[in-house]
């Protein structure tokens, strides 16, 4: 039983990771219909900065996350105002491709700076405690801790301000926004740096909690996020982050419970056989396409 | 005096299609005009390049000012609220955060706009927190209405505001344009229902396949056997 609630702990950490990456998925989405496919590949930016400021800088915990942050999300409006909005009103199928290839890019670029694996050290110290024999690490709780504290921040911001206001709005109707007379352009580049730097931020848990980083670690990982976004509904905020906590719970356990090198066909299986009967996720809604 | 809104060789094409060819027309201050014509006659269109949804040929000049240069969004903070055909309301959206998004524009405070537009449709205020998407069709209209007077318009455009709706509320929805009028607010209305307009109008242009065909006062279109035969169904 403490096993279990050990590996609960795991599952909560590592969807706190997925959720942080799916939601960048879900509200780049969520205003342009779009799939962000080089956003994994952000995320891994995310981690490399934290290589360079953890490794190179010797910077502490939390100017290393401001420094992934801050760079992700220049990263991605950057990306946005360079790569996808010349594309805005193209066929959906050149923004996904051009998607591709800016995380090929990305990929191909920090490959082309240096030597990999790299090791990103240990940027807090490795304390701990025993809770009813479960052990919990300090870096846990501060992944935990960060995590909820960065979904809250996005969830007053959608929802309480009139930036958030504006992106919903974009979600609904986006052709239509600038007759309120909100910049759509700009709603557009900050829900690309909101999700970019949660993006950023998932680096960092994820390379001080797998220490050893290479350029293509974005691609499993953001496929398993992508596809937490898909889970709870993509385009759906909450979804995101529950689809998250579902895939990461289902994968945890499966490896602790059942053979784990079938982790991911079972993880896999469960997500087809929950798309059969909801293939619009769990919060999706059945979207009426006008002829 | 200058007009409020100029429109001089206005085109609007769609790919190869032109929808609005050379197209001239002015909106004086105070006025109720009306732009008539059947489907496709590419009345909407001109609305959509006045309000810059769509981009136009030719100059579009409000209060003066060339438009060329303003996108959509900075033309609602000089003065154009546009409501669009079909409504567009924003079904994830409360009525209360539709109407807060027509104020985006606006600096100083909203609660006694939001008032004064509660008190003009009563029935908003019975809907204030649900959802735009459950709203009837005539609420709908109601909200998006609201929704354009929350920026303080100079200029407002309506498309075809009776579309869709029953004739009783058809008849409200054109008191309430009335209202308007009689208030001093400058109005720029697409119809389709002739008689009705035309009831509302200072003046009126007709338009046909994307061309002004006819212009004046509404009583002189009113007498005018063209208009009486294919538009008011005489």
């Amino acid at each position: 039983m403490i096993y279990f609630f050990q590996q609960a702990l795991n599952a909560v950490q590592l969807g706190s990771v997925y959720a942080l990456i799916a939601l960048g998925y879900t509200m780049v989405y969520g205003v342009l219909s779009m799939i962000n496919f080089a956003h994994g590949d952000f995320f891994m930016v995310g981690a490399f900065l934290c290589f360079i400021g953890a490794a190179l800088w010797h910077l502490a915990f939390v100017p290393v996350l401001l420094l992934s942050m801050g760079g992700v999300t220049l990263l991605g409006v950057a990306t946005e105002r360079i790569a996808y909005r010349p594309l805005r009103n193209a066929p959906k199928v050149s923004a996904i491709i051009t998607s591709l290839g800016v995380g090929i890019f990305l990929e191909n670029f920090t490959l082309g700076l240096n030597p990999y694996p790299k090791y990103v050290p240990p940027l807090l110290p490795s304390l701990g405690f025993n809770a009813w024999g479960v052990s919990v690490s300090i870096f846990q709780l501060s992944t935990i801790g960060i995590s909820f504290g960065l979904m809250f921040a996005l969830h007053l911001i959608v929802n309480k301000t009139k930036a958030g206001l504006a992106m919903r709005a974009i979600s609904a109707d986006r052709l239509i926004v600038p007759l309120m007379g909100v910049p759509v352009d700009k709603i557009i580049a900050l829900t690309f740096a909101l999700g970019s730097g949660l993006g950023g931020a998932a680096g960092v848990m994820y390379a001080m909690a797998y220490p050893v980083i290479d350029p293509y670690i974005g691609i499993i990982v953001g496929w398993k996020a992508f596809i937490s976004a898909v889970i709870g509904g993509i385009g759906n905020i909450r979804g995101a982050v529950l689809g998250a906590y579902i895939l990461a719970t289902v994968e945890i356990m499966t490896a602790a419970f059942l053979p784990s090198t079938y982790r991911d066909l079972i993880t896999f299986s469960l997500l087809l056989t929950l798309l059969i009967f909801r293939p619009r996720g769990l919060f999706g809604k059945a979207e009426i396409q006008k002829v | 005096m200058k007009p409020l809104l100029e429109v001089r060789d206005m085109t609007v094409s769609y790919g190869m299609i032109a929808a609005v060819r050379s197209v001239s027309f002015e909106v004086y201050s105070g006025e109720t005009v009306v732009l008539l014509g059947a489907n496709g006659a590419g009345k909407s269109s001109i609305l959509r390049a006045v309000s810059g949804l769509i981009p136009g040929g030719g100059t579009v000049r409000f209060e003066g000012e060339d438009l060329a240069a303003i996108p959509a969004h900075e033309r609602v903070a000089r003065g154009i609220a546009h409501v669009p055909e079909g409504r567009h309301i924003f079904g994830n959206l409360s009525v209360k955060e539709n109407l807060l998004l027509g104020a985006w524009v606006r600096r100083s405070s909203l609660a006694g706009d939001l008032d004064r537009v509660l008190a003009l449709f009563p029935r908003l205020k019975e809907r204030y927190s649900q959802s735009g998407g459950t709203l009837s069709g005539g609420e709908q209209q109601m909200l998006a209405v609201g929704r354009a007077l929350m920026s303080r318009p100079r200029l407002l455009l309506l498309d075809e505001p009776s579309m869709g709706l029953s004739p009783k509320l058809v008849e409200s929805i054109f008191s309430m344009l009335a209202d308007f009028h009689e208030s001093g607010m400058t109005l720029l209305v697409v119809e389709q229902n002739a008689a009705m307009a035309l009831t509302l109008a200072s003046r009126a242009y007709v338009l046909e396949a994307g061309e002004m065909k006819l212009s004046g006062t509404a009583a002189e279109l009113q007498d005018n056997p063209l208009v009486r035969s294919a538009y008011l169904g005489e």
